[in-house]
Order: structure tokens, then sequence, then C-alpha cells
């Protein structure tokens, strides 16, 4: 499955309208501790959590990610869209907690091997 | 490359500078990329970069970071003037954090980072002296 087909399905907002959208998600990973997820998270899984600030941009990087939702409304900083926009980060959000969000993808099959 | 070359890149980390976190790393990383290092390897030497530039933003003050590319193997050398470890064991432990508050609301300063980077790399080598400093040094082959 797509990112691109993710936000249609989860009604995502999209953050960052330069980023790619068309590109594979194999997986996802839910935490807000940036260590957990650097040492646990894998290239082109997506991230969902709750953690609004710049570094996110970062480790999507770092890792490869394929995009990071943010849950439950958090505020997305301005700094970190300006970063994800240079980085080619995919940002999606969404007003739903991270465990209504990480039940919608396992649903899709995303996190089923 | 040859066998007797090798590509050396310094960076400054500033410390408490939590907006120009993982800089470094990614700089090695698209290096890295450049040279045609597998992606695994170099998700790997990245992840043991930025972790220790993130703990040299928190705990240090600042420092620099080191990475010396060779054919065979990548190494990272991370140092900082901070202020020490006074229990190496201690702070190799998963879970175990000094981190202020803030830090910890930020998501980092779970006592992950040192494990961490002792996972992803093949050699790993920590020295700190109390009121001096820490260094560490990583290896990371680059056919595991």
């Amino acid at each position: 499955m797509k990112v691109s087909e993710l936000i249609t399905t989860l009604e995502l907002e999209v953050l960052v309208p330069t980023a790619d959208l068309n590109v594979d998600v194999f997986g996802g990973y839910a935490s807000d501790l940036l260590s957990n997820v650097m040492g646990q998270a894998e290239p082109k899984m997506v991230w969902i959590t709750m953690q609004g600030h710049q570094n996110i941009v970062a480790i999507a990087s770092l890792i490869g990610l394929a995009a990071i939702i943010v849950t439950a409304d958090t505020k997305v900083e301005a700094d970190t869209l300006a970063k994800a926009d240079l980085n080619n980060v995919a940002i999606l959000a969404s007003k739903k907690s991270t465990y209504e969000i990480c039940g919608k993808l396992y649903e899709l099959g995303i996190g089923r091997v | 490359m040859s066998e007797d070359k090798s590509v050396k890149m310094n960076f400054e980390v500033i410390g408490e500078d939590f907006d120009r976190a993982g800089e470094a790393s990614a700089k090695i990383k698209r290096m890295l990329q450049h040279i045609g290092i597998p992606a695994e390897i170099i998700r790997r030497i990245a992840i043991g970069t930025y972790e220790a530039e993130i703990n040299v933003i928190i705990h240090a003050g600042g420092g620099e970071v080191e990475a010396e590319i060779f054919p065979e193997y990548t190494k990272v050398i991370i140092s900082d003037h901070g202020p020490g470890i006074p229990d190496i064991n201690l702070a190799l432990q998963e879970g175990y954090s000094t981190a202020p508050d803030y830090v910890r609301q930020m998501g980092f300063g779970a006592g992950m980072g040192l494990p961490n980077m002792v996972n992803c790399s093949d050699k790993f080598d920590i020295q700190s002296t109390v009121g001096e400093g820490t260094t560490i040094t990583m290896e990371f082959k680059h056919n595991s």
C-alpha cells in the first residue's frame, strides 16, 4: 500500500505537500520515544507519534521511513514542516488517537507480515 | 577508493541545539550513499552517529564528530569536554538516564541511546573521565 492510499483511507491531512507520497509502506511503528524509534523502526515503515518537533524529521530521514503520522491533533511546529519540506519527509496529521490510527493501519494489513 | 585511502569528515556539535541535531549524521549518510555503501550499513551508521550527537547536545554542552570512511569499514569518533560519566556500566544499562525533564518531554532521554549505539555498531568503545569529557568510538563493517 502506498502513502497516498493511506491518506485517502484514513482521511489524513497532508502537512508537507512537496513530499513524495507515491511510496510503498512496509509495516509501521508507534512510539513517542525517539531512541526507541531509532532502534526499532525500519526503512519504509510509517511512524505514528504525538511528537511534533523538528527532530522527528531527522529520525524519519535517517531511517528512511515512508511517512510520519502525527496523531491526536498534535501541533506540528512550523520549523518541523520547513525541515520536512527540505528533506522530502512526508508528515500526515490526524485528530484520531495513536491507538485508533494503529488499529486502522492494522485492519488495512499494514504491520502483518 | 583504493585500499590506503579514506574519506575524513569533521563536524562540530553545539550543546543544547536540538534544532540542528542530526546534521552531522545526515551529511555522513549522504557521503556513504555517494560512495555506494549498502543501505542497511548506512542506516546503522546513521543511527549510531545520531544517538551520539543527541547525547552530546543533551549532556556535554557541545563536542565533535569525526567520521573516517575506509574501504572496509567506517569509524565514527564522538568526543566532548562535558561533565563525563561517573559509572559507565550504569550508563550503558537500557532505561538509565540523567536527562532533564524538558529533554524527556521531547521524547529523548529514555536511556536507550547508548544501548542503541552498542547494538548497531560492530565495535564500540567508550572512554570517560569525570570533569574532562567523554569519547565514543564506533566501527561499522561495510560487509556485515
